[in-house]
């Protein structure tokens, strides 16, 4: 099989890279363009830890290849920080000690940010339901709805 | 320098707030490096084949046709691990487990590996090795392989601990037997007896991020292995053992560890990818899939436990005793004894005795989760008291307390209790206002108390002091889930300095000495018992310095809020010198300034938690949702006390996932039906509601500042809580875990028939 | 004189004894007078064993002493998470 030379923009930048046509984003990504921040932690889109938003879109990064990604927006954990200054979900995780091991972490934030993108004041409802394609092992996750609704209250200009 | 680790009570700073975790940034941008997140130049990648027989000989394995294949840079098969184990049977276990020798034991034991260019390679090599089998009877059942006509899985075990010695092979490894008094007179005095059968499921630890480590060997004989575990200097141990390297010469740096929970804690992968760098002289990555994670990595043991309790009709106990059966695998080992040891462990017993039976099945070797053993044998005899309680017509919480260990009680396992915190857990449980909440319709309210040995091992630490004053900290024990601040904090209170001039990092095992596991809770328990050790002795050099700088007698120097001071009026003029003081003039003062501790941190003590949960049970579907749950355990001291309410969280979500969902679901065929978290379902964020904790703090006094580990006790009580929520929401009792629908609803058509 | 109260695993290869009592002033002069009379336990003694010392664990510290009218437990080593 030949290499497929695709053009797409992460993280706000114009990317090129060539990949394998059975090669996922998640392998391209670790492996050719060294954005490392997205996990594999099962490769059957069951986990989220390689959560990345693809044109708007929260996907598993596993599920989708690499050769798709041509002509479209892919935003992964290391565009999420502008710069040094953390986005507030990444200030909160912290806050929040919503982390333990932190393996998840990224796949949550990816996640969380997009619902907040869609749906500024979610109830512990909404977030739970939205999150149930990421797992967290360590947490409970408690910690973790805390972080997004302290997050989304910041984010909406309420003092906590 | 002998160091003094008994509790003083004094008022503490820094420990007990909460502050930012020093590795939070880059966990929060993703620039953490995990085991797969490491390369090396040149690297190879490598694939493991696994045997999709549960019990197999391996008549023959050709690998010449993958040897051939281009791009396949070695390929190993147990022939390259040659046995280096000297008749030491758990070495021996490990080196089998990493690599089948004659016989394939489980569905998905390693048989063979490749190392090849790419990964693409590595998986085309893999369908070029050719393996013969001859499949034999398998054995899965914990009680079927228990029984005389089970197909045996070792010729060599013969139960131990049992008179007569058996004169043929079993299943059953080990009898183990503990406990005190005379039980069948116990029963003669019993009001009430409730005697049950409960049975368990095999669960895994369920990291997130699976066994991944990139490992070199170079000719000279010199090694560097790169890997996520709980314990780097014991992952060094093991592969120098096993493949016959000089142990300072093989240098292992743990990466950020993605989970554990225990299952991090044996080798796997990581003698497998040393052999294949070997044999290739190159580089080798592995990394498991999830698949592998679930068929070869450490599960816990499937369980089938008898508890039989005795008692007055005012609730005294007056006799109980526990029969559990736990499989560990193809290899004997030691879980059931662990079982039998913690199952009465939370009582005031005249008489108890509790056997272990220890069953080898051709399931993947166990490894420790969490508790090790303590949930499954916490389940039986929490459900069985639970019943005792409802037989009486007493409250559960009161029944409990009538009978709860206490400082003198002997231990069901044999040593006498020095101050612990049952009771104190059970009276918090007993005032809380979950326990008196208003309940729903098809809701109901169970609770349960869980016990756990906190170990503590040995620890090393340096402790080294920066030119401007500010601190490096370098310790041995893995940080799984925020010790580098809860240690960090430690430094800062002993030192009387700011937790932000400390950075605490976890060293590799050629830059400080060794370390045990970080297992047994004891992570933040031993290190922080060796951190104050090492600030202690970085404070008697800076009052040296100190005394040089002032030309005065050291013994005229003392440590006050993080400054040397002269004593006496007679030095009234001299101002107190602060670390960033004496660390500026060290170079003249007799070079660098460390201080260094190594020591055997011992008297972690016991630890006890009361949990309470309420549930509702759909009749329709047996569907169960989790709707509050309360989690009561003492902490000794919380030293950070946002990852002491996490640990408790985390173990109660993973318990409630054992409690209800989890299992390894095996065919006929013996293979393993649901290597995924598709079909593993752990629990998800719309499983769970918020879990409320409450720490208590009654001081450990072998700590300084009173702490105890936190670890692993929060994943005992949830089996039972939840089970006796069920079985109050449902009115019918549960006794096999997890309570899946499935088997509620077949619980209640039972007793609709009944 | 202390009077040590040996695990199950360890009783058939003390000649069947529950208890034993040995003159001993710390856990290596226990351990090492435990394994001169009983060569049978001398293996798992040195690897397996944990010293019990009035409820608290002490895994392999020889220094250790043991205090008067103590209550000297031997435990198997375990295996945590």
């Amino acid at each position: 099989m030949s290499a497929i030379a695709v053009s797409t923009t992460i993280n706000g930048d114009d990317v090129e890279f060539l990949c394998q046509p059975d090669e996922t984003l998640l392998d391209v990504l670790r492996n050719r363009l060294g954005l490392l921040g997205s996990k594999e932690g099962c490769g059957t889109g069951d986990c989220g830890a390689c959560s990345t938003v693809m044109d708007g879109r929260v996907v598993c990064s596993c599920l989708v290849l690499g050769a798709e990604a041509e002509g479209h927006t892919i935003e992964t954990i290391e565009g999420m920080a502008q710069g040094k200054d953390l986005h507030p979900l990444q200030r909160k995780f912290i806050e929040h000690a919503a982390l333990q091991c932190g393996i998840c972490t990224p796949g949550f934030l990816v996640t969380a940010k997009a619902l907040l993108e869609v749906n500024p004041d979610p109830t512990e409802e909404e977030i739970r339901f939205w999150l149930a394609g990421n797992l967290c092992r360590c947490t409970g996750y408690d910690k973790i709805v805390r972080a997004v609704q302290d997050a989304a209250r910041e984010m909406r200009g309420e003092v906590a | 320098m002998s160091f003094d680790a008994t509790f003083q009570e004094k008022k503490l700073k820094s420990v007990g707030t909460r502050p930012l975790r020093p590795d939070g940034v880059d966990k929060v941008t993703g620039r953490a490096r995990y085991g797969a997140d490491y390369n090396m130049p040149g690297q190879l990648v490598a694939r493991v084949l696994r045997s999709p027989h549960a019990h197999a000989r391996i008549v023959r394995i050709d690998t010449a046709r993958a040897e051939g294949l281009k791009g396949v840079k070695a390929v190993i098969t147990a022939a390259d691990l040659p046995d280096l184990t000297n008749g030491n049977a758990a070495l021996f276990a490990i080196l089998d487990n990493c690599m089948a020798r004659t016989k394939a034991l489980y569905d998905g034991h390693a048989v063979a590996a490749v190392a090849a260019i790419d990964a693409k390679v590595a998986r085309a090599a893999l369908k070029l090795i050719e393996v013969e089998y001859e499949i034999l009877p398998h054995v899965v059942d914990v009680d079927a392989a228990a029984r005389p006509d089970a197909p045996v899985i070792d010729e060599g075990i013969f139960t131990s601990g049992v008179e007569p010695k058996p004169d043929s092979p079993s299943n059953v490894a080990a009898r183990s037997e503990f406990g005190h008094g005379d039980v069948e007179a116990g029963f003669a005095k019993a009001e009430v007896i409730v005697e049950r059968s409960y049975k368990t499921e095999q669960t895994h630890q369920g990291y997130i991020e699976p066994h991944a480590c990139v490992a070199n060997c170079n000719a000279d004989g010199t090694a560097d292995l790169w890997v996520c575990t709980q314990g780097h200097f014991v992952y060094r141990q093991n592969c120098a053992d096993l493949l016959g390297l000089e142990v300072s010469k093989l240098r292992v740096t743990s990466s950020e560890i993605g989970g554990g929970f225990g299952g991090k804690t044996h080798v796997w992968a990581e003698p497998v990818a040393l052999a294949l760098s070997r044999k290739a002289g190159r580089p080798v990555k592995l990394v498991m899939s999830r698949e592998e994670v679930f068929r070869a990595s450490g599960p816990t043991s499937a369980t089938s436990i008898d508890v039989k309790i005795g008692a007055t009709r005012d609730g005294r106990i007056t006799a109980a005793t526990s029969t559990l059966r736990y499989t560990s695998g193809p290899y004997p080992d030691t879980w059931a004894e662990i079982g039998a040891m913690t199952s009465f462990a939370c009582y005031d017993l005249e008489n108890v005795k509790t056997v272990g039976f220890e069953v080898v099945v051709n399931r993947p070797k166990v490894a420790a989760y969490r508790a090790p053993s303590a949930p499954m044998a916490a389940f039986a005899v929490e459900s069985a008291i639970d019943e005792l309680a409802q037989e009486i017509g007493m409250d559960a919480v009161e029944l409990r307390i009538k009978n709860a260990a206490q400082e003198g009680t002997r231990a069901s396992y044999g040593p006498v209790y020095g101050p612990i915190g049952i009771g104190p857990t059970l009276d918090a449980a007993r005032v809380h206002p979950h326990m008196s909440a208003p309940l729903g319709k098809n809701q109901g309210r169970g609770m349960a108390c869980g016990f756990w040995f906190n170990f503590g091992g040995e620890t090393c630490t340096d402790l080294n002091i920066s030119a401007d004053g500010t601190v490096t900290l370098a310790v041995g024990t893995v940080d799984v889930g925020g010790s580098r601040a809860s240690l960090s904090l430690i430094a800062a209170e002993e030192m009387g300095i700011p937790y932000d001039d400390i950075k605490a990092v976890v060293a590799d095992t050629a830059t400080l000495g060794y370390n045990d596991m970080t297992d047994g809770s004891r992570g933040t328990f031993s290190s922080s018992m060796a951190t104050i050790s090492a600030a202690r002795n970085a404070i008697t050099v800076m009052r040296e310095r100190a005394a040089l700088m002032w030309d005065i007698p050291v013994e005229d120097v003392y440590w006050e809020e993080g400054q040397a001071k002269a004593a006496g009026s007679k030095y009234g003029n001299l101002s107190p010198l602060s670390v960033k003081d004496i660390a500026a003039e060290a170079g003249n003062t007799g070079g660098p300034i460390a201080g260094h501790s190594e020591l055997v941190a011992d008297g972690a003590g016991v630890s006890f938690a009361t949990h309470i949960c309420d549930v509702e049970v759909d009749p329709e579907t047996g569907a169960t949702s989790i709707v509050r749950y309360t989690v009561i355990q003492d902490a000794g001291k919380a030293v950070h006390p946002s990852y002491v309410e996490g640990q408790y969280q985390g173990g109660a979500a993973q318990g409630i996932g054992w409690a209800l969902n989890e299992e390894y679901i095996y065919g006929e065929d013996g293979r393993l039906q649901n290597p995924g978290f598709l079909d593993y379902r752990i629990p998800v964020c719309s499983d769970l509601p918020m879990i409320d904790t409450q720490i208590l703090e009654i001081p450990n006094p072998n700590h300084p500042y009173g702490v105890r580990g936190v670890g692993e006790t929060s994943i005992v009580p949830p089996l039972a809580a939840v089970a006796n929520a069920v079985s109050n929401a449902a009115g019918v009792r549960l006794s096999h875990v997890p309570i899946s629908p499935p088997r509620i609803l077949a619980a209640l058509h039972k007793q609709a028939r009944e | 004189m202390v009077e040590v109260t040996l695990w199950a695993g360890l009783i058939p290869l003390a000649d069947n004894q529950k208890k034993v009592t040995v003159e001993a002033t710390t856990i290596r002069d226990l351990l090492r007078k435990l394994g001169e009379r009983y060569p049978g336990p001398k293996a798992p003694i040195k690897n397996e064993v944990a010293v019990v010392l009035d409820g608290t664990v002490y895994r392999n510290d020889w220094s250790k002493e043991l205090p008067d009218g103590a209550e000297v437990f031997l435990m198997r080593r375990l295996a945590g998470g």
